[in-house]
């Protein structure tokens, strides 16, 4: 593995929270090197610190100690301005629930990040238009997410995720609310992502979309204990 | 894009933020009645007392015009002293009493002003002529319905009514010429006037009233002059007279207002006070509702500021539009409330409790806009502040 090719690279990260009066010790001295076009999956049983280690990654948490650099960047430490613009540009997510904005049409939705990162309104119209046509739902661009399937809500909110052509894309049981087959459309779509350049950490339960990765990493109680 | 999201989640609910908004509609109707009921009566008096442009009024030393039956003797000579200071321009000298009309068996009493029909500035005349000989007089609508009679009827009026004896000192015959409407008047009050000098001949043989005497003078200052000045100089030459100008009369005024506009400053803070609250809870619950949404928007890179600018722009457009509700609704109510408050009795008609001023309406919306930002304050504090892993963490358990 070359040193630059690496975009995640995590050495002795730790995470404890405070749960009551216990400390919970959500990741015990992880270490893990990801390379760009890389497609990971990680699995473990619940409360392993898969989606700890995700948040870590994706910068919307802090480790108790340990560095997190992402694309060459430190970002364990970084303040919530910086950690902002990093995750904006930086970072696509996919979250399992898919929190698409309501009242915002497919493609305003897939034009929310671009919007806070001050693209022109063409600009983000022409985008939307490309990356909903990218994960098939040219035909849905106006429809609003209760109008769209939970397949099709999470294709979009895929789309929304490449919006700023982030250098990462992360994804939380990305399938966990859909059923197999509609699983199944997600799970080639990371592929065909992934395929086309896209590197790729998958936190999942689900067989079929760990199989499909190109690296599985199993965890158990905080830490990497197979690769 | 975020008042985009700003609407869509006020849209969310459209129940809760249609009663949100009427909720913050009262108390801003409330607010601008209270901004109005501060300011309006004092408002409202000063621009009565400077309808005709008489700016002093003169009335017996240590009474306000009208305020007792004592009167100032010798007119003429009082007139003659004004007359040497040349800022003063009109002098207008008015004496009040009392009337009784017989009519059949029935006996209407009404007030009565003895003017001088060239420089009067207590009544207009609403129809008919104003009084121009000796056995004219004009009367209020009040009176005129009371009498029964009609603009051309002649009437017999007696003054210096004594109850015990059931006599009058002086009686005369008139012929009604006018319709008036007093300036100064109540609106439960029946009134009249005449010329002062037949009021005067009227009273000769009142041993109280007999002479040449006025209740008050009214004086218009010349253009350019220095009303403070004549004032002052009126006060020296006539030591038995108070003079009234109308800054001492609205510092009385607002002296004897005082309550009116603390009880209005307290119902105005609390009006506020209940649309802030009620703005801050519909924006905490709607945050509260909304936490998982908004963390999600923080991951993806939406920054802090966005986050708050948001949420405040939910509260000012609710603050907003209820402000604007509530100013129709303020000005409709305050309608209502002037219609009872000046039909108290012997209050100036021309007196508003709730006067409508453009500056009070934008001190209101003002107001309410500053506080709309305010009770948008905690919760986009608390929005921005999500610990997003952690609400997302119980997002997904929930």
């Amino acid at each position: 593995m070359s040193e630059k090719s690496v975009i995640v690279s995590l050495r002795d990260v730790r995470r404890d929270y405070a749960l009551g009066a216990e400390r919970v010790h959500a990741l015990q001295g992880v270490n893990l090197d990801v390379e760009a076009g890389d497609y990971v999956a990680i699995v473990g049983p619940s409360g392993c610190g898969k989606s700890t280690l995700l948040n870590l990654i994706g910068v919307i948490d802090h480790p108790t100690s340990g560095t997190v650099a992402v694309d060459g960047r430190r970002v364990d430490s970084m303040n919530d301005r910086d950690a902002t613009r990093f995750r904006l540009h930086n970072i696509g997510f996919v979250f399992q629930r898919f929190y698409l904005m309501p009242i915002l049409s497919a493609a305003e939705n897939v034009a929310l990040p671009m919007a806070e990162a001050g693209a022109p309104k063409e600009e983000r119209l022409k985008r939307a238009t490309e990356l909903l046509s990218y994960v098939g739902l040219e035909r849905r661009l106006r429809h609003r997410p209760s109008e769209m399937s939970g397949g099709e809500q999470q294709r979009v909110a895929i789309a929304r995720a490449l919006a700023n052509r982030p250098k990462l894309l992360l994804a939380d049981e990305p399938t966990g609310e859909l059923d197999a087959r509609t699983g199944d459309e997600i799970i080639s779509l990371f592929q065909r992502l992934n395929h086309d350049g896209a590197t790729l950490i998958v936190v999942t339960h689900d067989e079929d979309l760990a199989t499909a990765a190109r690296r599985k990493i199993h965890m158990r109680d905080g830490r990497v204990v197979q690769e | 894009m975020r008042a985009v999201l700003a609407q869509a989640s006020l849209v969310r609910h459209r129940a809760r933020t249609a009663l949100a908004i009427l909720g913050v509609a009262v108390a801003a109707a409330m607010l601008l009645d209270m901004v109005m009921l501060a300011t309006g009566m004092r408002q409202s008096f000063k621009e009565l007392l400077l309808t005709r442009g008489f700016q002093l009024r003169l009335s017996p030393k240590g009474t306000l015009p009208f305020d007792t039956d004592a009167t100032i003797p010798d007119v003429a000579g009082v007139t003659e002293t004004l007359r040497r200071n040349p800022e003063i321009g009109e002098i207008s000298p008015v004496l009040g009493g009392s009337i009784h009309i017989p009519i059949g068996d029935r006996d209407v009493s009404a007030s009565v002003l003895g003017i001088d029909p060239s420089v009067q500035g207590d009544y207009e005349l609403l129809y008919g002529r104003d009084v121009r000989t000796p056995n004219a007089i004009v009367v209020n609508d009040r009176l005129l319905r009371a009498l029964g009679k009609r603009v051309g009827d002649t009437i017999t009026v007696a003054t210096g009514y004594d109850p015990q004896t059931r006599s009058y000192s002086g009686q005369r015959g008139f012929t009604i010429t006018g319709i008036v409407r007093f300036l100064y008047g109540a609106s439960d009050q029946s009134a009249a006037a005449m010329e002062r000098q037949t009021l005067k001949q009227m009273n000769a043989s009142s041993p109280l009233r007999a002479g040449d005497r006025a209740s008050l003078f009214m004086i218009r200052v010349r253009e350019g002059g220095d009303v403070e000045n004549a004032r002052r100089w009126i006060e020296s030459r006539l030591p038995s007279v108070s003079v009234l100008s109308i800054s001492t009369a609205l510092a009385q005024v607002d002296q004897r207002l005082a309550y009116f506009r603390q009880l209005a400053f307290i119902l105005g803070t609390v009006s506020l006070f209940v649309g802030f609250l009620l703005v801050t809870t519909l924006v905490t619950v709607s945050v509260n509702e909304r936490s998982g949404e908004i963390s999600v928007l923080r991951a993806i890179g939406v920054s802090r500021i966005h986050i708050v600018e948001q949420i405040v722009i939910e509260g000012v457009v609710i603050s907003l539009i209820g402000a604007t509700l509530g100013l129709v609704l303020g000005l409709i109510t305050a309608r209502y409330l002037n219609s009872i408050l000046s039909a108290f009795p012997g209050l100036p008609m021309a007196i508003d409790f709730f006067l409508f001023q453009p500056i009070a309406a934008w001190s209101a919306l003002g107001l309410l806009a500053a506080s709309g930002i305010a009770a948008g304050i905690y919760p986009a504090y608390r929005a921005a502040s999500l610990p997003i892993a952690e609400t997302l963490r119980r997002e997904a358990i929930a």
